[in-house]
């Protein structure tokens, strides 16, 4: 167990350099101009002019100059500086204001995807063939079928402007009911994942062979099912779900865009809107690593819960 | 007595076509009937799936309506009058004006072409570059395995979306034509991961074969046994998995354009479509509800479509 | 094309109490949508308390699906019991409902299986496995079911028992893991055990240790045992009485001992003809030609017909009876009086 972490954690750093090193490069890497790059097609000032250089050394050059630049650009990532963005704010002090707001709404998106999700999966699994099944098989590739950018706003529409059952933006200080609608679309997709994981996964193992066995010894289906069947089918949905809450964090550009409500993915969606290359850097880079951090987690979560991988 | 001889050889003959019979497990009964007529059977299940027909009748539309869009459509898409803004449907706008006053329907019908154009071109830039990882991983095996299995785990470790915004500010203002190769050049080599691995593993399992041996001793180099013996074996499952990756890149593409960085104007795209009909849903919904309805019609139909095929050709789980 | 005639197997006198176990004239068949498999077609044995009855045949025979239809623990759908009986101390144990049916598996009949790696559930420590038979089905507490598991892997002889209780299935190696399944099958004192290809998935030497193994917790436990195996080898030493099956049905039913001094059906012989022997030098090893039939097709007349050296027409066009032999012995074979005197030859 500790080996199979500790060469995750080594994967980890190494992909870590390695995205990071992307980023960086593709940003600032053979540019005319590097600060106009960042800045878009925008007005650069002199003041931002001046900032820009002294924070991303952009007066050393080459290659050597990029390396000195690019470890230079880690250090600051690691201690948690991220600059300022083109506004002339710490990019620090807007990620704390929207981390929680994103942290609630990945989870109730996460929270929507087990309940319906998982539940859902088990019973298909169970019932494989059934009408359930195959109902859900077809509902489910209608929603894994239908990208966001149109269930976002078309839920905004009608649930919320049309209809007026939930309410149709967050706002800045953003409620749980406020909260709900977004976080449902932004489930959808998890629980058609989770929901066809599961049932693949319950199918698979009701037909293994320590169900056999489980059934010879005389147990109950009741018990078979629920504690032999279900032990082993739900390892890979909770991997799944595990990778599936980082995707959600860093993956809620859109929705939050949409439903405006303040999150990291409504910052990163406005910095590209406004052409904000330093904040845009900033919070890629952080989502980045949020992403590689909570593979790691699931990993070694999976280890936990996977005796045969505990004791590689 | 001859005829005799003739039945045993006939059942003898019967047997071996059919199932070798291994009824201690049920479950086998199906698989050992799977090297018969793979093909015949997927095809025999394809057929019956309603979902497959629908699915190849929609791509068949949508590709139509790329190619010959003024079928679909007398308007042009470009013709847009300001004083037409959000007006109701009339001569051939059956959906009415957007916001710019252009016929809502004539720009969703025309957007077709460079959603399916993005898609088909990184799905097909994507099989490329994921045969021949896939083809020198699984051919050689060892040490290529082991750096290109590391290379997919790291690129898969990518994700998408971020890694597209990073690459797609770089391109800033250009033509429309080098928009479009930059988003199929970055869907491409951001999106060949699970393309590889597949081939990978379709190759791995066809090395094994007899008749790959057997074409070895008899002296075919390693390019020919790639060309001639493995890549018709890996061909199969590497085109399912492409469309539903073509499928994918589409919505991927789309999303890209809503958010700004993918296709822009004068190129007509649903994404940047959907998101001014968004922004502007409270006076009139039709603009955001017409391209929303074609982008999901597309990217369904192809998800489907290799949904179907794939459940078609590994019916495991049926 | 099936036997219907009901008979008591021969071979044994039925004893005053009837038989322990007995099966009659049992017909399974598997429907798929490729069409329907008959893969039981009136198979009849019986075993009674304290003896080993071996059932051989290829994979596909049916051997392990008469057991599993025993067991009840059939995948149904796809498999279907049409008729036949399953008599458990006299009563049909296929007409119980499942409730009852599940309070005999386990206790009254226990089966042990080929693979015990997937037979085992690879999440649970193998000492939970044991023990949650007994807290299971006899409400013991968890200290005495751990208890009673170390007691258990003591007697199928697992070094270090108590040290091994809390180890995953994959810990163990392959005898090793075998005995664990032992130890599970025996956790309530069944009377009859049933053994699926027990030692198939083992290395030659552990298969040896396994089968000792197994005959003597049947001697000492008082069970009695139905060997399931196409390896005759394995037979020879443990088994009482032996049931040759093909293509679904008994074809020949026989003492070990005349069974294989004399084989009285043209595919036992073919068997016994294909394993070397030690004591006869430079012979030469014949197979049995063609391949196990399809299931869904079954040639007419004898199944085995269009793979039998002595095939004449009537094998194409009649089935054959068991044709009772002397010692209570049965061929289901035209020419069984032939075979066996060829093979004692």
């Amino acid at each position: 167990m500790f080996r199979y972490i500790l060469r995750r954690l080594l994967q980890m750093v190494l992909a870590f350099f390695g995205t990071t090193l992307i980023v960086y490069a593709l940003m600032f890497a053979g540019q005319g101009d590097p600060i106009q790059a960042l800045a878009g097609e925008r007005p650069v000032t002199a003041a931002q002019r001046a900032y820009l250089t002294e924070k991303y050394h952009l007066d050393a050059t080459g290659v050597g100059g990029f390396f000195y630049r690019y470890f230079d650009y880690v250090k600051s990532l690691l201690q948690g500086d991220l600059g300022q963005s083109l506004t002339g704010r710490q990019i620090g002090d807007i990620l704390q204001a929207a981390w929680p707001v994103t942290v609630k709404l990945a989870l109730i998106a996460l929270a929507v995807a087990i309940i319906f999700g998982v539940t859902a999966g088990v019973i298909a699994g169970i019932r494989r063939a059934s009408i359930f099944d195959n109902s859900t098989l077809v509902l489910t590739l209608l929603v894994l079928g239908i990208p966001t950018i149109v269930l976002a706003p078309l839920a905004q529409y009608f649930l919320g402007v049309k209809w007026q059952l939930f309410p149709p933006t967050a706002g800045s200080e953003p409620t749980f009911y406020a909260l709900l609608l977004p976080g449902i679309v932004l489930g959808s997709l998890s629980l058609a994942t989770a929901l066809r994981l599961t049932r693949t996964s319950v199918a698979e193992n009701m037909r293994a062979d320590y169900v056999r066995t489980a059934r010879s010894k005389g147990l109950v289906k009741r018990r078979i099912v629920s504690v032999h069947v279900l032990r082993n089918s739900l390892i890979p949905v909770v991997t799944f779900l595990g990778v599936e809450l980082g995707n959600l964090m860093s993956g809620a550009i859109i929705t939050e865009g949409v439903f405006n409500i303040p999150g990291v993915g409504f910052n990163l969606f406005r910095g590209i809107r406004t052409e904000d290359g330093p904040l845009v850097v900033g919070i890629v880079s952080v989502l980045v690593v949020v992403y590689l951090v909570s593979n790691l987690v699931v990993d070694v979560l999976y280890a936990v819960l996977d005796p045969r991988i505990r004791y590689e | 007595m001859s005829d005799f001889e003739t039945v045993a050889a006939t059942e003898n003959q019967a047997a071996r076509r059919g199932p070798s019979g291994e009824p201690g497990a049920p479950n086998q009964i199906g698989a050992a009937h799977k090297p018969r007529s793979l093909a015949g059977d997927a095809w025999r299940d394809l057929r019956r799936s309603p979902i497959f027909w629908i699915s190849l009748a929609l791509v068949v539309i949508f590709t139509l309506m790329a190619v010959i869009p003024g079928v679909f459509t007398t308007n042009d898409p470009s013709d847009c009058l300001l004083s037409r803004q959000h007006a109701g449907p009339s001569g051939g706008a059956i959906f009415g004006y957007d916001f710019q006053g252009c016929d809502t329907y004539s720009r969703a019908v025309y957007g077709t072409r460079a959603s399916l154009l993005v898609g088909a071109l990184s799905a097909l830039g994507t099989g490329v570059i994921a045969l021949v990882v896939g083809m020198l991983a699984g051919y050689f095996g060892r040490w290529i395995d082991a750096v290109l299995s590391r290379v997919i785990d790291v690129v898969l470790g990518i994700p998408l979306l971020l890694a597209a915004i990073v690459l797609l500010k770089r391109v800033g203002s250009a033509s429309p034509t080098v928009r479009i190769t930059a988003v199929i050049f970055v869907l491409a080599i951001l999106g060949w991961t699970t393309a590889a691995r597949v081939v990978r593993s379709s190759v791995i399992t066809a090395k094994e074969q007899d008749y790959v041996a057997a074409a070895r001793m008899l002296g075919a180099g390693h390019g020919r046994i790639m060309w001639r013996h493995i890549l018709p074996n890996s061909l199969a499952p590497a085109i399912v998995v492409l469309t539903i990756a073509l499928g994918s890149f589409i919505a991927a593409e789309a999303t890209l354009s809503f958010l700004g960085i993918g296709l822009k104007a004068p190129t007509i795209s649903w994404g940047q479509d959907i998101d001014t009909g968004r922004i502007h849903m409270r006076e009139s919904a039709t603009p955001l509800i017409v391209p929303s309805t074609f982008l999901a019609l597309t990217v369904l139909a192809f998800i489907m479509l290799g949904d179907a095929i794939r459940d078609a050709f590994d019916p495991k789980l049926r | 094309m099936t036997q219907s005639a009901v008979r008591p197997t021969p071979a044994s006198p039925t004893p005053p109490g009837g038989h322990l176990l007995e099966v009659r004239d049992l017909h399974v068949e598997f429907r798929t949508h490729e069409g329907v498999a008959r893969v039981i077609n009136g198979v009849s044995y019986h075993l009674d308390a304290g003896e080993t009855l071996a059932v051989l045949g290829e994979s596909g025979s049916g051997k392990s699906v008469t057991a599993q239809a025993i067991m009840g623990i059939l995948d149904t759908p796809p498999a279907h019991v049409r008729s036949g009986q399953i008599l458990y101390r006299g009563r049909d144990l296929l007409t119980q409902s499942e409730e009852q049916r599940r309070q005999v598996r386990g206790k009254e009949i226990a089966m042990i299986f080929q693979d015990a790696l997937s037979a085992l559930n690879p999440v649970f420590p193998v000492g939970w496995q044991i023990g949650e038979t007994l807290r299971q089905r006899q409400g013991m507490s968890k200290a005495d079911a751990r208890r009673r598991a170390v007691e258990l892997m003591d007697l199928v002889k697992i070094p270090a028992a108590a040290k091994r209780l809390g180890d995953y299935p994959h810990q163990f190696s392959g005898g090793m893991r075998q005995r664990v399944m032992i130890a599970m099958a025996l956790a309530l004192d069944p009377k009859v055990l049933i053994a699926d290809e027990p030692t198939t998935a083992l290395d030659v030497t552990v298969q040896a240790q396994i089968m000792d193994l197994l005959a003597d917790l049947r001697r000492d436990l008082d069970m009695a045992m139905i060997l399931i195996t196409h390896d005759l080898g394995v037979v020879a030493g443990v088994a009482d009485r032996i049931a040759v099956m093909y293509a679904g049905r008994i074809v020949e039913h026989a003492d070990v001992r005349s069974l294989y001094r004399s084989p009285a059906h043209p595919y036992t012989k073919g068997l016994l003809e294909s394993i070397p022997r030690l004591d006869v030098r430079g012979q030469a090893l014949s197979t049995i030609k063609g391949l196990p039939p399809n299931l869904m097709r079954i040639p007419s007349g004898c199944p085995f017909h269009p793979r039998c050296p002595y095939v004449q027409q009537v094998c194409v066009d009649v089935v054959p009876h068991d044709l009772v032999l002397g010692d209570g012995r049965t061929s289901a074979c035209h020419f069984a009086q032939e075979v066996r005197d060829d093979s004692a030859r």
